[in-house]
């Protein structure tokens, strides 16, 4: 057997993924579910000059990381609920001032400290609007040991290409079940090295001006081009400007780089979602029941498909429109209040025959619950 | 008694905010404010170039320059 | 003069009050690093939200202006990502002791090489004049306008306690003595803490009817005595000036390396 097969919980595919991926800094607070990933990485960083720091709250951690991309290193912090609401205003900091990283938030039940051990997807809309102000954000999601590792590695690239915070949304039992996983050869997944400045040390180097591909190369921390990062609007040198043409011209960037991107950033699964009559959305581990559904109904001949999301934010509208446009019915199976329901609802040309699946119980929505749903939906018993 | 002076007041009334920090502290009342509420030198003759005028000024307005290496480089500084 | 070097001068004159003691403490700090002779290129100056965090926009440094609060954590990231950069951290009084109070004691007990510089007006000036962790009992603030409920913090105390290696206190009246008190903290391997009193006649002297800038010096001269001194004994309101706390103790980052060298896997491994 391949060495690199290995058992491994979601959490851990998470660290391998991130160290695939070039992962050298991770700074975190202990929170259940997501602990293993800073666990993993106290171990694994040190033997190869990677840094790890355990801070004193959620708020710090990615705060560190956002230093650490500075001064040059692939960077990650790792938290749940509680962590993830102390870090929204660094979450905006780094979207302002375009610092790569990568937050993973393995969702449990809330509010507040809500259920510790058990699984929700109840942070969807957070990572799109938790921090305040016109922002773009971009966030993705797993079902499956293999995805998440991929997932990461796609963060981390993303999160370089577009100089961005990335987020990735896993969930309690995403990331605590176990799979196995054939971890790729060096070369298999792309990997996205940080742009550096070719600017040579006596010109000028403008720091937030965009190359016409959308990308802004990065001078480090301790290198030869000095220059100032602010969370302050601030002009192609990156110092404070509050004339509107400047403003207008950082918020047009911000938001454009991510939403014009938005296919471009777009990753999901059709399973025999082309020819379905109803058609189901997930993603994370409800996208696991939802696709043992579409197997079964499959199985008596009902032509039931499945579009699992890998891509929350942007949200894939074309995508969705597209693929519900082909669907007599759309049901959005989730764990929360309808999160991503009202996404579908607002791209759908017809939201009257959208409907939400769920269970906010603390349990993973099971193939049985969205069976029930579905015969509700059609009107008939099965 | 006619002291060798070794450098002169260098002032820089564009930055000058007024404050009289450097005014107030000068131990032989070299300095003054003019009429737009800016630095001025009363007497310069009296400067015993302590530096402490130029170490408190909160605004790089008012420096101490080296009369020797001024005139080696033939070197005068403009306001910035 | 050599001292503009480090200043990108095209931002002067800066956005701070006449008389601003904020604006003595950047000149003081570019004079200590400037006898340093440290290349501009190994400093990285990380600041957070206030008057005083502005300092960095006028400095030619590496500079990281983040959040109200955080700048030390945003710094441990940086140190931690390059130990050989020399990273200086100024802070209001705010800024280092009330929302960033946390990241303070913290980055004292790890004895992190970073150099905390606390600019000390004993209120929060950039929003107005609230009361602030530094305001002392009884005087006003918008926030506390019938006197301040709570004492000042004794930072030095705070400081030495929480495990800072480094420690010393002086006001922007004693640039020169601030000066090298300010030089020994960036050469010193640890964490390491000025305190600098500075004035803010704008909101924290108007109202506790402390005169203006020069008024408030003469107070800061008339009231400093060195460390030790028992002339304290007299006047309640004086406090000690200079050298608080040096003493060595393991540097995080340079523990941090030990164990990376420990784990290297060794070349004769693989022969
Ligand atoms: C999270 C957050 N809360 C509040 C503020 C508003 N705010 C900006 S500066 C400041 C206090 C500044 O006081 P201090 O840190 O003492 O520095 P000073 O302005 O006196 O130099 C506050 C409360 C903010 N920017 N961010
Ligand atoms: S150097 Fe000293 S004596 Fe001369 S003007 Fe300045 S404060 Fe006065
Ligand atoms: S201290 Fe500086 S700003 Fe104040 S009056 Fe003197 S020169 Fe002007
Ligand atoms: S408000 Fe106070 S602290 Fe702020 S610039 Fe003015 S004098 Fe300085």
């Amino acid at each position: 057997m391949n060495e690199k097969v290995r058992f491994l919980q979601g959490n851990e595919a998470c660290v391998e993924g991130a160290l695939y991926a070039g992962l050298r800094f991770f700074a975190g607070y202990p929170i259940t579910p997501s602990t293993e990933l800073a666990e993993g990485l106290a171990r694994r960083l040190p033997p190869i000059a990677g840094r790890f720091i355990q801070m004193e709250d959620e708020i710090g951690s990615l705060c560190a990381v956002l230093g650490a991309s500075l001064t040059g290193l692939k960077a990650m912090t790792a938290t749940s609920g509680p962590g993830f609401s102390l870090m929204q205003e660094a979450i905006g900091y780094g979207v302002m001032a375009e610092i790569p990283c990568v937050i993973v938030n393995v969702q449990r039940g809330g509010p507040s400290t809500g259920q510790p051990t058990h699984v929700s997807q109840g942070d969807v809309q957070q990572a799109r609007w938790g921090t305040h102000g016109d922002h773009a954000i971009v966030a993705f999601t797993a079902s499956n040991v293999k995805d998440v590792f991929r997932m990461t590695v796609e963060a981390f690239n993303v999160s370089e290409s577009f100089r961005t915070p990335v987020i990735l949304l896993l969930d309690e039992v995403v990331g605590h079940m176990r799979e196995r996983l054939r971890i790729p050869e060096e070369g298999e997944l792309p990997v996205v090295e940080r742009l550096l400045t070719q600017v040579p040390q006596t010109v000028d180097f403008h720091p937030y001006l965009p190359r016409e591909d959308g990308r802004l190369p990065m001078a480090h921390f301790g290198g030869h081009h000095r220059h100032n990062v602010t969370g302050l609007a601030h002009n192609i040198w990156g110092f404070p400007a509050d004339d509107p043409a400047s403003v207008d011209r950082l918020m047009h960037h911000l938001v454009g780089k991510i939403d014009n991107r938005a296919m471009e950033f777009a990753h999901w699964v059709d399973h025999q979602a082309d020819d379905a009559e109803i058609l189901l959305i997930s993603y994370g581990a409800s996208a696991r029941s939802a696709l043992d559904v579409v197997r079964r109904f499959r199985e008596r001949g009902d032509r039931v498909g499945l579009l699992e999301l890998q891509t929350l934010w942007p949200f894939p509208a074309a995508l969705v429109r597209e693929r519900c446009a082909q669907a007599r019915r759309v049901a959005v199976v989730e764990m929360n209040m309808g999160q991503i329901c009202r996404e579908v609802q607002r791209v759908a040309q017809d939201p009257d025959r959208v409907y939400l699946v769920n269970q906010v119980d603390g349990r993973l929505v099971g193939p049985d619950t969205i069976n029930q749903a579905l015969r509700m939906i059609q009107g008939r018993g099965f | 008694m006619a002291r060798v002076k070794k450098k002169r007041l260098l002032l820089r009334r564009e930055w000058c905010k007024g404050c009289n920090i450097c005014v107030a502290f000068c131990p032989t009342h070299v300095l003054g404010l003019d009429e737009e509420n800016r630095i001025q030198i009363l007497d310069e003759s009296r400067c015993i170039e302590c530096y402490l005028c130029e170490w408190r000024c909160p605004d790089f307005a008012i420096e101490l320059v080296d009369l020797a290496s001024e005139e080696a480089d033939g070197a005068k500084e403009g306001a910035a | 003069m050599a001292t503009l070097d480090y200043v990108r001068r095209r931002f002067l004159p800066h956005i701070w009050c006449p008389g601003c003691g904020h604006g003595t403490l950047m000149a003081t700090l570019v004079r200590a690093i400037e006898e340093l002779a440290i290349p501009k290129d190994q400093i990285v100056m990380a600041s957070g939200i206030g008057c005083s965090s502005r300092i960095v926009g006028y400095l030619d440094l590496h500079t990281l202006h983040t959040l109200h609060g955080r700048a030390l954590a945003f710094a441990t990231g940086v140190k931690m990502a390059k130990p050989d950069l020399h990273v200086i951290v100024p802070m209001g009084d705010g800024d280092a002791l009330a929302i960033g109070g946390n990241h303070f004691i913290h980055a004292c007990a790890r004895n992190i090489d970073l150099t905390a510089i606390i600019m000390n007006n004993q209120t929060y000036g950039m929003t107005g004049g609230q009361v602030s962790p530094m305001t002392g009992h009884g005087e006003r603030a918008t926030t506390m306008p019938y006197g301040n409920l709570g004492q000042a913090l004794d930072v030095v105390a705070v400081a030495r306690a929480a495990g800072a290696t480094y420690v010393a206190r002086s006001t922007v009246y004693h640039a020169p003595q601030l000066k090298k008190l300010l030089m020994k903290a960036i050469q010193h391997r640890g964490f390491s803490v000025v305190e600098v009193l500075t004035q803010c006649p704008t909101y924290y002297g108007r109202l506790n009817q402390r005169g203006d800038a020069v008024e408030m010096m003469t107070w800061f001269k008339e009231h400093a005595v060195p460390v030790g001194s028992d002339a304290r004994k007299d006047d309640p309101a004086r406090f000690e000036v200079g050298e608080f706390v040096n003493v060595e103790r393991p540097e995080y980052c340079a523990s941090y390396d030990e164990i990376v060298t420990r784990l290297k896997p060794r070349e004769d491994e693989h022969a």
